[in-house]
């Protein structure tokens, strides 16, 4: 896909009220959005609910089912299984709910416990068989997802030496990353079978919290990982927000997009004018005063339209696409 | 960024109490009259106060004591950050860091015992 002819727009779609504190996280069902199947996602909120949504035959989103009554207190990240069958909630109420979705209803059929404090992130691997969280306690926990919906706890990856804030795992191996408030991403993986999971690489030392994005490969594509660290750092991308960033996302098509503190919105394209090695980024646009306050999550839709989700602590939901400036979609 | 000392958000925090002693945090110095920047057309606040030691275990209780307290007196646009004064406290950088955390002090107001400390604390800021 060539960005380089043409002007852009982040064109805002919706609004969606209804949360009533912030909102930290939206997550779409995957699958949704393509192939005549209605776009759904979830988002969560300090308000301890968690809103369903679905886009209607007229394009508009509205809210499909409120998960309350299970959390007791903010609801900080969400995430669906592959299928879309699952979706796990994390809260700071220390524990993780795991949702299954029939239809339009959703039940609560397991609450994951064990983290002393707020947990903080929730993934699930490629195949959705295992789960991961991490929180304030430091740790990461692996669970392993068992017939009739039972869920069993398989590691607790300590090495961190300060609050873990997000965990997510590679989309194509069992490979888990972990980023924390020590300053460092951590990459692990298994042992064999032997449930046995380590650390093979500790990435960054320098300050988080540093106003930049920075974008690491493993270039060299090393089979064997276990032997060799094969993530390096390959291009950091500053000077964009001035206040933190809080979410970046990957588009399929390798738009990234990101969520800051000063309530903006970026796109960065690849750019293919430098003869350097390796990939340079550049921004295809900023959206000023994105939302009225914090962008705390920014999602694309894996769908057939260039759909984008972001999340604020204005207590909204807003619902992007990305056209070019004539109108005409992409 | 083009900053102003404000006394009009002074005002907001002048008064609030410390959490170990029965005085202001001005009157104790933990806040003086050059406490906080605010350049308004960016919406932007920085608070600068100095712990009562070196030491002092409460730095984080009063850094939440004054965003709280300026959360709710100003308008949703501001952004704030709070730190303490350059060279006032033995682990200054994880100090601000966790004050301006938005994640650890979402956590923090969610937690009665502290929330209690702090609103005994902005009582008297109130008057």
């Amino acid at each position: 896909m060539n960005f380089a002819d043409g002007e852009f727009e982040l064109k805002e779609i919706q609004k969606l009220e209804g949360h009533t504190d912030r909102v930290w996280s939206v997550a779409w069902k995957p699958a949704t959005g393509i192939n005549g199947v209605p776009a759904v996602f979830a988002s969560c909120s300090g308000d301890k609910t968690v809103r369903i949504w679905e886009q209607d035959s007229t394009g508009s989103f509205h809210c499909q089912a409120v998960l309350d009554e299970t959390h007791t207190r903010t609801v900080r990240s969400c995430a669906w299984s592959p299928t879309g069958k699952f979706l796990a909630t994390a809260s700071f109420d220390a524990t993780t709910a795991v949702w299954e979705n029939v239809g339009v209803d959703f039940e609560c059929v397991s609450t994951l416990e064990g983290h002393d404090n707020e947990v903080k992130s929730v993934s699930w691997n490629k195949e959705g068989s295992l789960l991961a969280t991490c929180g304030r306690d430091k740790s990461v926990w692996i669970w392993e997802v068992l017939p009739g919906n039972e869920f069993d706890c398989v590691s607790v990856l300590q090495g961190h030496t300060q609050d873990v804030k997000m965990v997510q795992w590679n989309p194509s191996m069992d490979a888990l990353f972990s980023c924390s408030y020590d300053n460092t991403i951590k990459v692990w993986v298994e042992d064999g079978d032997s449930d046995d999971w380590h650390c093979i690489q500790t990435l960054g030392e320098s300050n988080s919290d540093d106003l930049t994005i920075k974008i690491w490969s493993d270039i060299d594509k090393s089979q064997d990982w276990h032997k060799n660290a094969p993530w390096k750092h390959v291009c950091t991308l500053s000077g964009y927000h001035d206040r933190t960033i809080f979410s970046i996302h990957w588009s399929r098509e390798g738009i990234i997009a990101s969520g800051a503190a000063d309530n903006a919105i970026c796109l960065f394209v690849e750019n293919n004018d430098n003869e350097v090695d390796g990939p340079t980024y550049k921004l295809l646009l900023k959206k000023e005063k994105a939302h009225e306050m914090d962008v705390n999550c920014v999602q694309w839709n894996s769908g057939d339209r260039r759909l984008l989700a972001s999340a604020s602590d204005d207590g909204t939901v807003k619902i992007w696409e990305l056209v070019r400036l004539s109108g005409q979609k992409l | 960024m083009k900053f102003n000392h404000s006394l009009t958000f002074l005002h907001h925090i002048r008064d609030i109490k410390d959490p170990e002693h029965p005085y202001s945090l001005e009157e104790l110095k933990v806040i003086t009259e050059d406490a906080v920047e605010v350049d308004d057309e960016r919406s932007y606040a920085r608070v600068t106060f100095t712990p009562t030691v070196e030491h002092c275990s409460m730095a984080t209780v009063i850094g939440l004591c004054l965003r709280v307290k300026l959360m709710r007196s100003l308008p949703s646009r501001y952004k704030v950050d709070i730190r303490v004064a350059p060279g006032t406290h033995a682990t200054e950088a994880a100090v601000n860091k966790q004050l301006n955390d938005k994640e650890r002090v979402a956590a923090a107001l969610e937690n009665p015992n502290l929330v209690d400390m702090v609103d005994e604390c902005l009582a008297p800021s109130y008057a």
